[in-house]
């Protein structure tokens, strides 16, 4: 059995962890309010972009615009969103287990928004394209509009041919699932032809259908990508309360064994104490 | 015009003006265009400028810098990256970024900056005409 002091010391130990996770979790609690409160407020904004978006691809099927193929190149590109601290469960891992499995490494460029999954999908092989991590600290639209511009730049020079998103959508506290969509080429689920009866049919565009798209399809994936930012940030929150409130009852849990040992040992130790006092007397007389 | 038709203005941050309108004015790249209800379909392009919302005898001004507006009869939706209420405009920056960008297209160097300071410019006189 170990000594008395020896459990002392480790219960000491996982005390001061219990008070560090107990803090993380109320800081992450603050956090995910905020940002579930951003996250929902652009939603609005994204769900009638993807309106729009989907009733000009309806009414011109047909349309030969160079966002709506494929580019020439094999490369594919990923916009990775993780965050840049650990301790969130398997916030992270579970991003770069998801691109890891679905696009292959030697053809992917990674433009990598977080360290974590940065220095993850580094390890598996992946070519790190770019790296803002700085901006999931506090997205703003403007670093969504600034990404899209570079891959955007980079799939009409050819060099991507498509383009994903990586990124962990917010369910409720604690659910967020990982998600992988494709950004470039543009893609609408088919379907739902009846358009909820509004007068799309006769829709004019000015100056003309192809520049209409040539503005809209970058807001477009600025908005895909403010928005993934900003619901990827309440997940990694409520990854990280989830994963502290484990630590905390499990911290708690041990505690309490520990305890339990450590006044055992304490005891085992007087009766023994007692057991020598007694013999030494009995030998004495 | 007693006819009204549904007017939503959202940005990605948050919606910024919903609420019945009577006519919209703003500037499109095709020009400036003002529209009532029950106006035919149309998707434009927005360019830079003062954007109208009369709402009867009322009239709301906000500075529109760009986005899109997508028309339909009775519902009128502008699609805004970056839109903001005078209030919400600094006017000493706006005219300090006036007269910045005035200088540097009047030294005109490279190409690039030409069209940057171009761009700043129509965004602070966007900004001071909306505070007018």
């Amino acid at each position: 059995m170990a000594s008395m002091r020896d459990i002392k010391r480790r219960r000491d130990s996982i005390q001061s962890t219990e008070q560090i996770t107990k803090a993380m979790k109320l800081v992450s609690t603050v956090k995910l309010q905020k940002s579930k409160g951003k996250a929902e407020s652009s939603k609005p904004y994204f769900n009638l972009m993807y309106e729009t978006i989907s009733s000009i691809l309806k009414k011109s099927g047909n349309l030969d615009h160079k966002y709506l193929k494929p580019g020439a190149s094999e490369k594919k590109a990923v916009v990775a969103i993780t965050s840049n601290r650990g301790l969130a469960g398997g916030y992270n891992n579970n991003i770069v287990k998801l691109i890891n499995g679905e696009l292959p490494a030697e053809d992917t460029l990674v433009y990598a928004i977080g360290r974590k999954g940065r220095d993850g999908l580094a390890r598996k092989g992946f070519q790190i394209k770019a790296d803002y991590s700085e901006v999931i600290n506090e997205p703003l639209y403007r670093d969504a509009a600034d990404v899209t511009l570079e891959l955007l730049d980079g799939f009409t020079r050819g060099e991507i041919g498509e383009i994903y998103l990586a990124y962990t959508a917010f369910k409720n506290t604690v659910t967020q699932i990982p998600r992988l969509i494709k950004l470039l080429p543009v893609e609408m689920e088919a379907g739902g032809d009846e358009d909820k009866g509004k007068a799309h049919a006769l829709m004019t565009y000015e100056p003309d259908e192809e520049e209409v798209l040539d503005s809209i399809v970058p807001k477009y994936m600025s908005s895909l990508i403010y928005g993934a930012l900003l619901e990827a940030v309440a997940s990694e929150n409520g990854a990280r309360m989830t994963a502290m409130d484990n630590a905390t009852s499990n911290a708690e849990e041990m505690i309490e064994a520990l305890s339990l040992q450590y006044n055992r040992a304490r005891q085992g130790a007087i009766t023994q104490e007692l057991t020598e006092i007694v013999a030494g007397a009995n030998a004495i007389s | 015009m007693a006819d009204v038709f549904k007017l939503k203005v959202v940005t990605p941050e948050r919606v910024f003006y919903e609420g019945d309108a009577s006519m919209v004015e703003l500037s499109t790249t095709e020009g400036d265009i003002g529209v009532y209800a029950s106006h035919i379909p149309m998707t434009a392009i927005v360019a830079p400028g003062v954007l109208k919302i009369h709402e009867g005898s009322d009239v709301k001004k906000a500075a529109l810098h760009t986005g899109f507006i997508e028309v339909l009869p009775e519902e009128i939706t502008i699609m805004a990256e970056v839109i903001e209420w005078p209030d919400e405009i600094d006017v000493k920056r706006a005219e300090e970024a006036r007269i910045r960008a005035e200088r540097r297209l009047k030294e005109h160097s490279a190409e690039s900056d030409v069209i940057r300071a171009k761009l700043a410019l129509k965004r602070a006189l966007t900004r001071l005409s909306a505070r007018q």
